[in-house]
């Protein structure tokens, strides 16, 4: 029981790397740099090993296991506990975490070698596991507050690494305030919590929230709303529809922080906010239903864009942003399992693309223009197979991690309580471009004719410390999805069964909600699991047919259908529509009508035109004071009389 | 009245005497007269925590007293006494003050007895005014503050700084004898009830009595007396235009000390004056204070954002954050009201080291532009480090001080029902995230643009001294902020009770302190809810 009973352990060692790291670094060998920052992670990988086993111990009425550290904020009935807890969603998402984060640690000390900044690197790395340990450990929603604020922040500093880069810089800035317009709506979502519930840890909350009547729960509206606004928030992290422009613009990062921070674990923290307040989601349909088409939009939309990316890091960004919509679209028809699990497989395929990704950068010396690259298989056969395997499990192939968890997504979506067909046909259209653009990542990368020059660029398979890590994600991506086997495939539907005790009062809500629903055939099930493969295979050839068998074909439908084509390269037009529409006024109001007129002209112009009339009129005194002193006593009366009426009229 | 001491006494007089002992100095020996003032701010904080020992967290009522007939025939005491509002704000002072004392170390050249002589006379003032309790010692100890901060723009500043100095003291002095006139008129009031007096707590216990009655115009206008006072000093929109000229033009340690406790003498004097006099008034114009508060928190962001001075954007932050405060104060909630007398520490704090890494910047290049930097953290990354620290607090970063005091503020706001307010108010911290990181990105990120700059020196030993103090106070509010809002909550509680119970206004009264549940405003919901026994699982 010994970390049950000290659970800090687990979020106090990253921090500790992470202190040490930053303070004595810089004076710190590499070697040094190395054994602290990737040894603290490893040790809280070990702590959660110990945990989970601790935790199969316990019986279910100690479940969820909380414990109080010290009182955070107090303040008239307001009172915030610095607590912690965890349950079996908490377990699922710290061995996410704490697993994908020690691989992607270790595999950073072969890809960051040469870069300035090593200590500085790895001591923020250490500080994002930290928060995000945080983030998902806490009991209350504003503990999961600060773990969301401050991986935001180590995402900042992070993307913002080189940042003598202008452009790194301008991402990290806009990375921070895009996901910050929606923390307005979480923080609101809080208030309101509060408001409603008079309290914010979780235990409280849904107890009363399954106590309430239905009357007081939606008096006003009031739990839709919060349930809206929570989503904002989940919406702005997670990088959806409209608040996902900032992701594809993170890729500037190094592409560890990439794996780690933009496809593994902190974006997919809105899909667990969401899943952890299923008590308060299943109340609200409202709000489920703009989660699931939120979800599958984004799942939708960020593909097609995926298809005319040519930066590799760019296609997975794109591709993450999809991938976190099926995981919306999961918890937004209820299947919140399921969503889970989808998080926990694409964070070992995803992490796995971008960490291969970076071992072909890494093997180009930096280039990272698909169309300068081809024939990479034989050089780099390690990196193309774990690739090709993850490729695989993203595009739904049998048996891969990825072909599970969509394929139980959308066949919740199609015929769970919630089921919504047009939900369901947008995710599966949305499942063959993923075939598609993965497919042409791998032709284009790896196979065909090299396009670059082959004397200047030395290819060569990246060191030992970067590959284990991707053979061990590649054996994940594809072994990962059988802890899930359904029942139809002769498996126990462990996973479901395993987080069976968060979501199972969701589920009795969304049962007695649709009395004559009931549960779908098993021979549907292997059908709509054909469909999608069949889907995905047809996904897979147009990307053989374009890429491979006809290389010319691309250039030319480029050409012919080039509104669309420009349309999806330009990826939309979005950042150009935000910034006409709402940077760009905002700017300028603020300095041309705020600034420029109401401080300065209609201030100190009033202030000038009463120097200039008190000079005219009181020369007498003209020679005892400097004009500006009078003028501002006058304006200032002026003023202050000015707000006397205005007040005494409006308070009467 | 019982005197308990003479530890506020020693506290306002203690720099007074460093004043004298450094006009006995030599003018040119400035290694003495730079120790002579360090030591004095610093044994003046040491002094200063003696405070938080003896501090009673049980009472309401005035604590230390001291009270002595002072010039009896017109009733004016010496009377000094601090509760849970003024404990820290004294103590924000003691601590800012030797800060500002090491930031001027090497950057004032001229004058440097007379400049380090008017910062302790200033910490006298500044310390006097949070301490006394009686109307007339207040406007005295208020006025005494004005004229050596005169001085420190007017001497030391750069740029326009006489402009700035005057128009300063101008807006402040007019504050000044709208609310003399008030006074004046409260006492005129308290005799013809039979009992002259300048007496704050006598006055107000008279009017809460019933001895004193007045009309409501009365009332409001003596309010608003008060109210503009403060507000200019706060300064609330569309008072604020003094403010960035000031701070532009004075030297560090002034603006340190402007921004840091200055300010938050306007939002003191709100709680201390305005509510607990007048709480009728209070009420009929917390809509229109509110709303003005709002106003500044989003219209001074967005100026903020667009300057080009990195000073004059500080400046305008300060706008902004303070109307949280005063939002805070005037929906009457005790949430709201300890996060806003929470925020006025932080501002204080956080604002402090961004002005003090301004004033960083400035010794080493002369200039604020930031068109003039870029790139620093190439050349410097410990300052900058320290400079993105203040940044982030100033942003409201959980587990940073900043958070806290925004966070219950916006609770306590939402809480009293002001949903549209709360909505408006949090919009700020969407925009601080704008301005502080353009602002970092333009001084510290990207290339080195100007030559001058690649070889800057990082921070000195002294400067990292200052700053690594400076961020772990930050840090520290931001973990254990029980440990200060325990020490306001009988004197809010206290405070709120009266302001809410004149009139049958809505009595919130306070929950207790275990973590059960108890609806501050019950409503049919609520009401539904409390019929559910609600445990909290604590593990064994």
């Amino acid at each position: 029981m010994f970390i049950l009973d000290h659970l800090w352990i687990i979020m106090a060692l990253p921090l500790a790397g992470s202190m040490l790291t930053l303070l004595a670094g810089r004076h710190w060998p590499k070697k040094l740099v190395n054994w602290s920052s990737v040894g603290f992670p490893v040790l809280a990988f070990l702590s959660y090993c110990e945990l989970a086993r601790e935790f199969a111990a316990l019986a279910p009425s100690q479940i969820p296991w909380i414990k109080d550290y010290f009182t955070w904020m107090t303040a008239g009935p307001f009172r915030v506990d610095f607590a912690l807890q965890v349950d079996q969603l908490t377990i699922v998402m710290l061995g996410v975490v704490t697993f994908v984060g020690m691989l992607i640690h270790i595999y950073s000390i072969g890809y960051m070698a040469h870069e300035d900044g090593y200590y500085r690197f790895f001591a923020e790395m250490n500080l994002f596991m930290f928060f995000m340990l945080t983030l998902v450990m806490g009991a209350n929603l504003v503990v999961m507050f600060v773990g969301w604020e401050g991986v935001g922040l180590c995402s900042y500093l992070l993307i913002s690494f080189y940042f003598t880069k202008k452009s790194a810089a301008d991402a990290g800035k806009k990375a921070f305030i895009t996901t910050r317009i929606g923390d307005f709506g979480f923080t609101i979502g809080i208030l309101m919590a509060f408001w409603l519930f008079r309290a914010v840890d979780y235990h409280t909350m849904f107890a009363t929230a399954a106590n309430m009547q239905p009357e007081g729960l939606h008096q006003w509206g009031a739990l839709t709303a919060i349930c809206l606004l929570l989503l904002a928030g989940a919406v702005g992290k997670s990088a959806q529809l409209p608040l996902y422009v900032w992701l594809p613009d993170a890729m500037e990062g190094p592409t560890p922080v990439s794996a780690l921070i933009h496809a593994a674990t902190m974006v997919t923290a809105g899909v667990y906010m969401v899943a952890r307040m299923n008590p308060l989601f299943s109340r609200a349909p409202a709000a489920m239903l703009a989660v699931a088409i939120i979800g599958a939009v984004t799942a939708f939309y960020a593909a097609t864009i995926g298809l005319a990316q040519n930066d590799i890091k760019k296609v997975l960004a794109y591709s993450t942003i999809s991938q976190l919509g099926y995981m919306f679209l999961a918890c937004g028809v209820g299947a919140y399992a399921a969503g889970i699990f989808h998080l926990m497989t694409h964070a070992f395929f995803k992490a796995l693309l971008f960490l291969a990704a970076g071992s072909v950068i890494h093997a180009m010396g930096g280039e990272q223009d698909m169309w300068r690259m081809g024939g990479l298989r034989k050089k780099i056969p390690w990196t193309y197979a774990t690739m090709l395997a993850a490729t695989l499990a993203i595009s739904g192939a049998p048996l891969f991690a990825g072909f599970f968890s969509k394929d139980e997504i959308l066949f919740d979506a199609y015929s769970g309580p919630n089921a919504n067909f047009l939900l369901y046909a947008l995710g599966l259209a949305g499942a063959l471009i993923t075939a598609t653009y993965m497919f042409r990542l791998i032709f284009l990368t790896f196979h065909g004719k090299p396009r670059f020059d082959e004397h200047h660029v030395h290819v060569h398979e990246s060191p030992k410390v970067m590959l284990v890590p991707l053979v061990i994600l590649g054996i994940l991506s594809i072994v990962g999805g059988w802890f899930a086997l359904p029942v139809y495939w002769g498996g126990k539907d462990y996973f479901k069964g395993f987080l069976d005790p968060v979501f199972n009062s969701s589920q009795q809500l969304m049962l007695q909600a649709h009395p004559g629903w009931t549960e779908p055939a098993q021979s549907l099930e292997f059908q709509m699991a054909a469909i999608a493969v069949v889907v995905a295979l047809i996904g897979f050839f147009i990307a053989f047919y374009l890429y491979v068998m006809k290389p010319d074909a691309p250039k030319k439908i480029a050409q012919s259908f080039r509104p669309i084509y420009q349309l999806l390269s330009h990826k939309y037009y979005v950042d150009e529509i935000y910034g006409a529409l709402i940077i760009g006024p905002i700017v300028w109001l603020s300095r041309n009508v705020l600034w420029k007129i109401i401080d300065v002209r209609i201030i100190d112009g009033t202030v000038n035109g009463t120097a200039f009339l008190s000079r005219e009129t009181g020369s007498g005194l003209r020679h005892f004071q400097s004009g500006n002193a009078r003028s501002y006593a006058t304006w200032v009366v002026v003023g202050a009389v000015a707000v006397t009426v205005f007040f005494v009229w409006m308070v009467k | 009245m019982t005197n308990q001491g003479y530890l506020l006494t020693v506290l306002t007089f203690f720099p007074l005497l460093g004043t004298f002992a450094l006009l006995l100095l030599k003018g040119d020996d400035h290694v003495w007269i730079r120790r002579l003032a360090f030591v004095t701010s610093v044994v003046e904080f040491i002094i200063s925590l003696l405070l938080l020992r003896g501090f009673d967290l049980t009472t309401s009522a005035y604590q230390f007293e001291e009270f002595y007939a002072w010039i009896p025939n017109i009733h004016i005491h010496y009377h000094m006494g601090i509760d849970g509002i003024s404990l820290f704000l004294v103590l924000l002072t003691t601590f800012l003050t030797p800060l500002a004392v090491l930031c001027s170390w090497t950057s004032i050249h001229e004058h440097v007895k007379e400049f380090f002589a008017m910062l302790l006379v200033l910490e006298m003032g500044m310390v006097g005014v949070f301490c006394s309790l009686d109307l007339f010692l207040f406007f005295l100890f208020w006025e005494v503050m004005l004229i050596p901060m005169y001085f420190l723009i007017g001497i030391w500043g750069h740029g326009r700084k006489i402009y700035a100095a005057l128009k300063f003291i101008l807006y402040t002095m007019f504050g000044s004898i709208l609310m003399l006139v008030a006074i004046l008129w409260l006492y005129r009031l308290s005799s013809a009830a039979g009992n002259p007096t300048f007496d704050l707590p006598v006055i107000q216990q008279m009017l809460s009595s019933g001895t004193i009655t007045m009309s409501g115009t009365t009332e409001m206008l003596l309010f608003l007396a008060f109210l503009l006072a403060f507000a200019i000093k706060v300064p609330l929109f569309p008072l604020h235009t003094w403010l960035p000229d000031a701070h532009t033009e004075a030297p560090t340690a002034g603006s340190v000390i402007l921004a840091g406790v200055l300010l938050k003498m306007g939002t003191y004097g709100m709680l201390r004056f305005c509510l607990p006099l007048f709480p009728e008034a209070s009420h009929r114009a917390a809509p229109v204070v509110a709303t003005l508060a709002i106003i500044g928190i989003i219209y001074a962001a967005l100026v903020a954002m667009i300057q080009k001075d990195l000073k004059r954007l500080v400046a305008y932050t300060s706008v902004s954050h303070l109307g949280f405060v005063v939002l805070g104060i005037f929906v009457f909630n005790p949430t709201a009201m300890e996060g806003a007398i929470y925020q006025m520490l932080n501002h204080g704090v956080s604002t402090g080291v961004l002005f003090l890494v301004c004033g960083m910047l400035y010794d080493r290049r002369h200039t604020y532009e930031m068109s003039e930097y870029g790139g620093l953290a190439k050349p410097m990354p410990i300052l900058c480090a320290f400079f993105l620290f203040a940044c982030l607090s100033s942003l409201a970063l959980p587990m940073l001080n900043g958070f806290i005091g925004e966070f219950m503020i916006l609770i306590g706001v939402f809480d009293a029902r002001h949903f549209a307010w709360a909505s408006w108010a949090a919009t700020g911290a969407i925009l601080s995230a704008v301005y502080l990181l353009w602002a970092y990105q333009r001084v510290a990120l990207e290339k080195v643009t100007v030559e001058k700059n690649e070889n800057l020196p990082d921070a000195s030993g002294r400067e990292r001294f200052i700053l690594i103090v400076a961020s772990l106070v930050i840090l520290f509010m931001g973990i254990f902020s029980p440990l200060f809002t325990h020490r306001m909550d009988a004197t809010t509680n206290d405070l709120l009770e009266q302001v809410n119970a004149r009139k049958g206004y809505d009595v919130q009264k306070r929950a207790p302190a275990s973590p059960g549940i108890q609806p501050a405003l019950p409503s049919a919901h609520e009401l539904a809810m409390r019929t559910v026994t609600l445990e909290r699982r604590t593990q064994p």
